[in-house]
């Protein structure tokens, strides 16, 4: 069967790709655009850990066909710093080591960066209900919830 | 050795990881990420059943199909001795090992492999898997331990003889072990007071978020290269090559970035089929679970069966101990019942103890590692039953515990005497701890336990190699599972005495650095560290000795001192200092590059305990439980990066909980898996958890330098006593078997109404 051609805008930047119908969107990113950032943990959307926005929304890439992205806007974890300058969560992270492995760690962000633009100060029951569909195995999530709060306080800091 | 005053400029503080970029950015390259030019896809038949005699297997069809490159089945491999072969700490039956990853005369589990191929594409591989007809006569199973060890029961190892014991005819017990200190006749004699329990825990996975990936590639000559996440690439090596029947020089495994392991990713199963794969195809092969095959086939820890047997005086001195801990093993021998034994009660100074195992097959995975293999199974009963010791005598269960805590000079019920430790810290300050005593509203209850881990050492060899601009480089071999990096980088930059970010710490492929045991026993930081510190200061030693000879004097006369050069005295001569950076860029005329080396196999690994505190609130109506406030003490030697040891100490005791109150597998009566995704097989999420207090003691090991025990494994054995215990409070009702999930609670709670109710 003839492959589709779509066209999204990824990270920024218009991107075209081939894809087959039964490839997900992790797949296109992984195989196809050589992103692999986003990782498959279940490809069932239970681990979170391919969290990426489309049309700024939190989804879970292996549950979108790639043939369903055109004309879409897709944000995966390589487009998060800008630069040189790592987004503040992904610093947060680093000094206050919530992660370990780091498998989950672009998922969480994706899904974290997501709830501090609709939320800059969310309590931590907030939080942990938002990541509830990104599991983490290392961490017991404690240093994840904390990055992810003081980041949301630094940012209201930030916006005084 | 201990250099418990010593103030750090590097050690203890919290540094931002060396692989942190790479992690939260996308670009850290995990199992699946890697890929060649050229490759291809393997993919994995699977039985569907428990239990079957393969009579024939037909691949015919599948290697006809346009895009199939190579199929393999057990035929391909080479059979195995049926002996123990040492291999790292442990002894490895290859036979059993060859069987594992792709099963022979019989398949002995749901998911066993049977067949493999590999083709251009992942879909043709799996059109492929379609095409092979199996001839299976299916045979009657067993899953459950105490079932599996009933005469009658279906018999997995016609062959199986145990060790440790005689039995009439084929049994399922690969072994019995057996660790007796004292007389526990005369100590039960003594005792005022005996309790007798029965405890069963479930199998449950390690539930690393990365599935098994691996690539490999073989050229013409014979030459392999493997790449792949594992917990160590000197055991992917040392099987590999015993499986296909290779030299270990023609294999060159380089391990990625490792998504989570907690022991799970100690053996092999992917990388011998893809090996093999490559050498028949021509072409590198990418193999990669899914999740179902996680759950399916590879893993778990064992489940177990327990009997407990306690004496103690009024006054809470305990007299006695005896337990039988049976061990589920999965298809193969090899379930951890020698550690959980020797575990069972080894945190108390108990004279009479006898505590034996068996290791026990049925139709399930061969069980790998996980965090602390055992002792967290024979710790819940041995926590839970000095519980309800601690309610018959009327005593605080945590004062309970410090009357008969393990000291400095205490005989282990499993050989050793303690030296240094911190068990009794651990009990104090949680007897102190603010969470100890804060109130408790309606259903909530709380609870405690302890736990104790051998850690241990092993092989290790590291190099530190000074580079022209006083920077340097750091190599060593083993995953960095969860910061050991950093560590190494800390321990690194403070021994050459220059800035830790000038410390670049690397992870060496099996040709690149000397042999290193893998990754696991909570060793890296402990053992690899301390060669790490040898092979820096051996770096010294020749930046000393270049010192010397600018200086024209006696290489004894140079000492190093913050990253400096200087005569030891006024009397070898009046010299200014010479920096690191300053020999570095001299080492051409000096006598050329400065490479600090070390290898050995580390002995002195301190032991590890802990003292965990969980408070519960139980719901009534569904038995639904969830965990209100968790303080985890631990003593952790010394802290090298103390984020990641409370992040170790979190982690573990997070998977502990999951352990105690949801985690298991469920087969249907076929003998499959009837959960084999995240979605059923519950680990837990961020809402299930509150935060998870870490609290360090730090009392050091004086057979390393900096003081460090390992840490990673201690977390994990207290928390389903705790959690038990904390019920237990709550309720009224003692949870025995584990998970304690909300039908099984509920169903306790009524049977418990019912009771009263007739009372």
């Amino acid at each position: 069967m003839a492959k589709h051609h779509i066209s999204m805008t990824l990270n920024g930047e218009p991107t075209e790709f081939l894809c087959s119908t039964r490839q997900t969107l992790l797949d296109v990113l992984r195989d196809e655009l050589n992103l692999t950032g986003s990782k498959e943990g279940c490809a069932s959307g239970d681990c979170g850990a391919c969290s990426v926005m489309v049309d700024d929304r939190l989804v879970c890439a292996c549950l979108v066909l790639g043939a369903e992205c055109d004309g879409k806007t897709v944000e995966s974890i390589e487009g998060m710093a800008d630069g040189e300058n790592l987004h503040p969560l992904q610093q947060k992270f680093l000094e206050e080591a919530a992660l370990q492995c780091g498998i989950c760690t672009p998922g969480v962000l994706v899904a974290a960066k997501a709830l501090l633009e609709r939320n800059n100060n969310p309590t931590e029951t907030e939080v942990r209900y938002w990541l509830a569909g990104n599991l983490c195995r290392c961490t017991g999530y404690d240093k994840i919830v904390r990055a992810v709060m003081s980041t949301a306080a630094d940012m209201r800091e930030n916006a005084k | 050795m201990s250099s418990d005053n010593r103030k750090y400029k590097w050690v203890g503080t919290r540094q931002i990881r060396p692989d942190g970029h790479d992690k939260v950015t996308g670009r850290a390259k995990f199992g699946s990420d890697f890929s060649l030019s050229g490759m291809i896809h393997g993919r994995v038949l699977r039985s569907p059943h428990a239990h079957a005699i393969i009579k024939s297997i037909d691949t015919s069809k599948a290697e006809a199909l346009p895009g199939v490159k190579a199929v393999i089945t057990s035929k391909d491999f080479q059979e195995q001795p049926a002996e123990l072969k040492a291999a790292g700490e442990g002894m490895i039956n290859y036979r059993d090992m060859t069987r594992n990853v792709m099963a022979r005369e019989k398949a002995l589990y749901d998911g066993h492999a049977v067949a493999a191929v590999a083709a251009s594409t992942v879909e043709v591989a799996e059109a492929a898997l379609e095409l092979i007809s199996v001839d299976y006569e299916v045979l009657p199973h067993v899953i459950d331990v105490d079932e599996a060890m009933k005469e009658g029961a279906p018999i997995l190892h016609e062959e199986m003889v145990p060790s440790g014991m005689e039995v009439n005819g084929p049994t399922n017990i690969a072994k019995f072990v057996e660790f007796n200190l004292g007389d526990t006749k005369k100590g039960f004699e003594e005792a005022e007071v005996v309790i007798e329990r029965s405890y069963k825990t479930e199998a449950v996975h390690q539930g690393y978020i990365e599935p098994h990936a691996v690539v490999a590639s073989v050229a013409e000559d014979g030459q392999a290269q493997i790449w792949c996440c594992t917990q160590g690439q000197f055991q992917v090596r040392a099987f590999v090559a015993q499986l296909l029947g290779m030299p270990a020089s023609s294999i060159r495994v380089t391990p990625s970035e490792i998504g989570g392991g907690f022991g799970g990713k100690t053996v092999v199963y992917l990388e011998p089929l893809a090996t093999l794969l490559s050498k028949k195809a021509g072409k590198p092969v990418k193999m990669i679970m899914t999740r179902e095959e996680v759950f399916r086939a590879s893993g778990p820890t064992s489940g177990g069966s327990m009997t407990y047997k306690i004496g103690a005086t009024k006054a809470g001195k305990i007299t006695a101990v005896e337990a039988t801990i049976k061990l589920l093993a999965g298809a193969f021998a090899g379930a951890p019942a020698g550690p959980a034994c020797m575990c069972a009660v080894a945190p108390y100074d108990i004279k009479n103890v006898y505590v034996n195992g068996y290791d026990v097959v049925v139709n399930r995975p061969k069980v790998a590692a996980y965090r602390a293999p055992g002792a967290p199974i024979s710790a819940f009963g041995a926590e839970s039953i000095i519980d309800e010791l601690a309610k018959e005598l009327g005593i605080d269960p945590l004062e309970l515990r410090k009357l008969n805590a393990a000291k400095k000079g205490t005989q282990a019920a499993y050989g050793p005497t303690f030296r240094e430790i911190g068990y009794e810290e651990t009990v104090d300050i949680a007897m102190k701890h603010d969470h100890y005593s804060a109130p408790l509203g309606p259903n909530q209850g709380r609870g405690v336990a302890s736990g104790f881990w051998f850690n241990i050492g092993g092989e290790s060899s590291a190099t530190v190699n000074i580079n022209e601009d006083g920077t340097a480089v750091v190599i060593s071999g083993n995953p960095d599972i969860g910061g050991s990096r950093a560590s190494l980088a800390l321990m690194a930059a403070e021994e050459l005495g220059i800035d830790y970010d000038k410390v670049r710490p690397i992870i060496g492929d099996t040709a690149s650095i000397g042999y290193n045991f893998l990754t696991g026993g909570s060793r890296v930081t402990f053992a690899t560290g301390l060669a790490v510190v040898e092979a820096a200061k051996d770096a010294v030693r020749q930046l000393c000795e270049r010192a010397a000879k600018i200086w024209e004097v006696d290489a004894e006369g140079v000492i190093w001192e913050n990253g400096h050069a200087k005569p030891a005295s006024t009397n070898v001569g009046d010299f200014e200092p010479l920096s690191l950076a300053n020999l570095a860029a001299q080492a051409p005329k000096t006598g050329g590059p400065i490479c600090g080396h070390n290898a050995q196999n580390v002995q002195g690994a301190g032991p590890g305990f802990a003292t965990h505190i969980c408070d519960v609130e139980v719901d009534p109506e569904t038995g639904s439980v969830s965990i209100l406030r968790y303080t985890a003490i631990q003593d952790v030697g010394r802290a090298i990066h103390p984020s990641y040891v409370e992040g170790q100490i979190q982690g573990g005791a997070a998977q502990g909980i999951g352990w105690a109150l949801n985690e298991e597998y469920i087969y249907n009566s076929k003998g499959q898996l009837d959960n084999p995704g995240f979605l059923d097989y519950r680990i837990p999420v961020a809402s299930d958890l509150p935060m998870i207090d870490a609290v360090m003691v730090e009392v050091p090991n004086d057979r390393h330098p900096y003081g460090v025990r390992g840490v990673g494994e201690v977390p994990i054995v207290p928390p389903m006593a705790a959690v038990a215990n904390a019920i237990e409070n709550a309720t009224g009702v003692r949870m025995s078997a584990l998970p304690m999930s909300p039908p099984r609670l509920l169903a306790a709670l009524d049977q418990a109404d019912i009771k009263e109710a007739a009372e």
